[in-house]
């Protein structure tokens, strides 16, 4: 049986389990419909042309996990923040880990979206909020519509900002041969609000895990949002995150996606400026070695005008890895006086590497400012020799100059801890040790 | 040089050489559709040779089996196949008996381009009372052609004259299975031209269609093969500013180019089929397939103008086989109205040290949409390959739209490749400068937009330079309010 069928006949069971009233039940039952008619998406696909799901198709996922697991926190704490104080939200194979987690309800909404699915007194967020920017087109996120029972709800009301960061955790302990998880995680922001959130994929063993995620953002009038992904988890974890982001006017939503690890990572951001002066950014550094596959799909959707967008992403590329990026800036015809700036640059550092880039404009309306830039090329030889001839060894000066290359990214993360912790990381990935954190 | 200003003029003064050329065949024009029946009847009337029968029915046979493809930025209907007839004898008869009769609209242009009286009259259709002095010109032109070894002559003559060069090169760089609308012209190809380069040979002239063939009977399925064997170096024109009514809606062409090692192709292409009217009624579908093939040390650079037609499906490319090979395309694509363009260039990468340039400009205007689709492809082993992309559009008004749809393929690590793009209207700060020069603001515009076409402009040879400099002034008339 492929994962398409098993997912659809394991959807009866899922729905057995879950309230038939609520209404979520209707949004699932379409959103089934519309994964069974699309099936999985496939590289005759225009957005699927670099990226192909076919081997993970073949894989036997398990869809529900079958006993709960406990960690011990000493065993993931590096997995963590904890330089910091932060809330967090953590599961273990899809399931919520009160133990490891840190929620609140001071003020602010940060807990569960299995809570806020069924207690009557989140209904009226959902009603407004639920499944409202979240494609009802697209296959995969159709799919984790289907299955929406868990993840991480927050709610910022108007004028608050929670006291700390918010991490969310998804640990996969391996219990399973293979797992499959479908997190859906809400996120509202209300007027003059404001929030940090760190979300983490992490697999603790190398068995098979694939990740369908789905995150709704929504950021009221002069909300601001700081969405920092860190992907590095294990070589045999697969990950589509899909997110939606749906801004009103004057808000500032930020979305930075470290990509390190994973066997195959595929990120659609999409972002949607419903109002006026908004500003929308997408920044992500990606280093990847093996086999490694990142697909980087974004869209942004100028609707009105006067409103901003700035992506950047760098990518270096080793042994037989392979990147995407794709890039779409759509503005429509009354979203004048528009600026939409796109760079892409990326370094390869192996024969067997490849990039593909696409980076897409469309647009309707004349009085823009609007530009792309990509670039595919090497580390300069100039200047490895000078920083050689000064006495740093060849290796430490290659992840040097690659830092630098990285550095436009790192530069606007807001948490010094959390650009710290992806200093090492870089370093890591890298091989290298520099002594100090940039 | 062997070619003077003088003659030039001359040449420019009486284009009517399409005589020298012209071959008669007296026919009806064949009943509507397509089947296999057609395509031997069309080969058998041209006299053709079993393997070419046989070729072109292997590129029906394939076409039967594809769609049309779909994935292209245009909308537009369906053209009906079967409603077409695939072979009808050139038209000699005039259209109109003088040119009193010819549109308004159609002779002020001629006029803005600077057409002489006797060429507007050919291009419009209308009977020419006067013979010309031109034979004489076309066979001075053929004689020094000749001399060179040059071969230049229509594909159906080069079948019959020269099929081994023929037979080794057709379909070599556009197969006939590669698209839709190759295999279309595959299976179907009316006429076309022949060019042939021998080894080390530098063409002394600007070759061109439009003193060759009898312009309005070819049209629709067009085939071109330019030869250039080693070491050689060739430039040819394709096309002409003038606006042509053709009333053929479907356009279907294949162009190959071969450049051999160490030679040059220099291809120019001035495009201005009849875009349809202000509501977007009628005009031509242009779906062409060109590519060339670069061997060592090899060149081939695309120049083009494209302002007519209302839907262009275009994609000129180059396959950069040999080490050392460059690939260039300059292109211009302005669309007013309700045009629709869909145009760009793929350079595949395949030898070592390759350099591929593309400068695509974009301007929109009116309801149009214009989109750049381009490919650049650097595969494992074309070490060195080094691309430098640049698109840049202009849009006019608030219900026109730009598109860049730019794929960039790198698997290997030496390539560098950049690609840069804008999209921007023409800065009121400068119409306000030229405006407070004297300067009106339709004439500011022309010279924005001619600044802006520059890059591309001047890798037009000259006599087509200054034509199509105007040829985008004309086209953007009206588009500013």
């Amino acid at each position: 049986m492929d994962l398409k069928d098993k997912l659809i006949s394991s959807f009866m069971a899922f729905e057995n389990n879950v309230d038939v009233e609520n209404p979520v039940h209707d949004v699932r039952m379409e959103a089934i419909k519309n994964f069974e008619e699309k099936g999985f998406p496939s590289k005759k696909e225009e957005a699927w042309k670099y990226t192909s799901l076919n081997s993970l198709q073949k894989i036997d996922f398990s869809i529900f996990p079958k006993e709960e697991n406990t960690i011990e926190y000493k065993d993931v704490k590096r997995y963590f923040l904890h330089e910091i104080d932060t809330y967090k939200i953590v599961f273990i194979d899809g399931i919520y880990s009160s133990y490891l987690s840190e929620t609140t309800h001071d003020g602010v909404d940060i807990c569960l979206m299995s809570a806020a699915l069924t207690k009557p007194m989140y209904k009226q967020v959902i009603d407004v909020y639920f499944n409202k920017v979240a494609s009802k087109e697209e296959s995969l996120t159709t799919l984790n519509t289907a299955f929406s029972k868990e993840g991480a709800y927050i709610y910022i009301p108007k004028n608050k900002m929670p006291k700390k960061p918010i991490e969310i955790l998804h640990f996969a302990t391996g219990n399973e041969a293979a797992l499959m998880l479908q997190p859906r995680n809400l996120i509202v922001v209300e007027e003059n609000a404001e929030v940090q959130i760190i979300e983490r994929h992490q697999s603790l063993t190398s068995n098979e895990v694939l990740t369908n995620s789905v995150t709704e953002i929504f950021a009221a009038e002069n909300g601001i949002v700081d969405y920092y992904k860190i992907q590095n988890d294990a070589p045999e974890s697969s990950l589509i995150d899909n997110t939606y982001i749906n801004q009103k006017g004057k808000s500032v939503v930020k979305v930075h996606t470290f990509s390190f690890g994973g066997k195959l990572t595929r990120n659609n951001l999409n972002f949607y400026q419903n109002g006026e002066y908004i500003d929308s950014t997408m920044k992500g550094v990606t280093i990847l070695g093996d086999k490694q596959h990142v697909d980087h799909h974004s869209l942004v959707h100028h609707i009105e005008p006067n409103c901003e967008s700035h992506q950047d992403y760098k990518g270096i590329y080793g042994d037989g890895s392979t990147g995407v990026f794709n890039g779409k800036i759509i503005v429509d015809k009354i979203a004048q006086k528009t600026n939409a700036f796109q760079q892409n640059n990326n370094i390869l550092i192996s024969d067997k590497a490849t990039i593909n880039t696409k980076p897409q404009l469309e647009i309707f309306a004349d009085d823009v400012k609007c530009s792309h830039g990509c670039t595919i090329g090497q580390l300069d030889e100039d200047a490895l020799f000078y920083l050689q001839s000064r006495g740093i060894p060849k290796k430490e000066a290659r992840a040097l100059l690659m830092y630098a290359f990285a550095n436009n990214v790192l530069e606007s993360v807001r948490i010094p801890e959390l650009k710290i912790r992806i200093n090492k990381l870089i370093a890591e990935k890298l091989g290298v040790n520099l002594g100090f954190d940039l | 040089m062997a070619y003077t200003e003088e003659e030039l003029k001359k040449e420019l003064e009486t284009k009517e050489y399409e005589y020298g050329f012209y071959t008669d065949i007296e026919s009806d024009t064949f009943p509507n559709g397509l089947n296999e029946e057609i395509v031997v009847a069309i080969s058998k009337k041209k006299e053709e040779p079993e393997w070419m029968t046989q070729w072109r029915l292997e590129a029906f046979k394939a076409w039967k089996e594809m769609e049309e493809p779909e994935w292209a930025n245009v909308h537009y209907k369906k053209p009906d196949f079967q409603a077409i007839s695939y072979y009808s004898a050139p038209n000699k008869k005039p259209k109109y008996n003088s040119l009193d009769e010819v549109d308004p609209e159609l002779l002020d242009t001629f006029k803005k381009l600077g057409i002489s009286i006797d060429e507007q009259k050919k291009l419009a259709g209308v009977a020419v009372d006067i013979v010309m002095d031109s034979v004489s010109v076309a066979t001075t032109f053929k004689k020094t052609l000749a001399e060179k070894g040059i071969i230049f002559c229509s594909i159906s003559e080069a079948i019959k004259e020269h099929p081994e060069l023929v037979k080794k090169y057709i379909g070599t760089v556009v197969p006939q299975k590669d698209n839709f609308y190759a295999a279309l012209n595959s299976a179907v190809f009316s006429d076309g031209s022949f060019c042939y380069i021998p080894k080390g040979v530098r063409c002394p002239m600007e070759l061109s269609t439009y003193f060759r063939i009898n312009q309005a009977g070819t049209g629709q399925f067009e085939r071109t093969l330019v030869i250039a064997d080693e070491g050689s170096y060739v430039s040819y024109l394709e096309g002409c500013t003038a606006p042509s009514r053709d009333e053929n809606q479907l356009h279907a062409a294949v162009v190959e180019l071969i450049a051999l090692d160490d030679a040059e192709i220099k291809y120019s292409t001035v495009q201005n089929w009849f875009p349809g009217d202000k509501e977007g009624k009628g005009g031509v579908f242009n779906f062409v397939t060109k590519r060339g093939l670069c061997e060592k040390n090899a060149k081939i650079s695309w120049t083009q103008v494209e302002t007519g037609s209302a839907v262009t499906w275009k994609y000129p490319s180059c396959v950069l086989k040999g080490d050392n090979s460059i690939g260039e395309f300059y292109s211009i694509a302005v669309t007013n109205n309700y045009q629709q363009a869909d145009t760009g260039t793929k350079m595949i990468h395949l030898g070592k040290n390759t350099k591929s340039t593309i400068i695509s400009k974009g301007i929109s205007a009116g309801k149009s949409q214009n989109s750049y689709r381009g490919l650049v492809q650097v595969n494992s082993r074309a070490e060195n390959a080094r691309n430098f992309s640049q698109c840049d559009s202009l849009l006019m008004g608030n219900e026109c739209g730009a598109h860049t749809f730019p794929y960039i393929e790198a698997k290997n690590k030496s390539a560098q490749i950049e690609h840069e793009a804008t999209t921007s209207k023409i800065g009121e700060d400068q119409i306000f400068y030229c405006n407070q020069r004297g300067i009106e603001t339709e004439k500011a515009i022309a010279l924005i937009v001619n600044g802006f076409s520059k890059e591309v402009l001047n890798k037009l040879p000259m006599e087509f330079a200054v034509e199509a400099q105007k040829l985008l002034e004309i086209s953007l008339e009206g588009s500013v309010g």
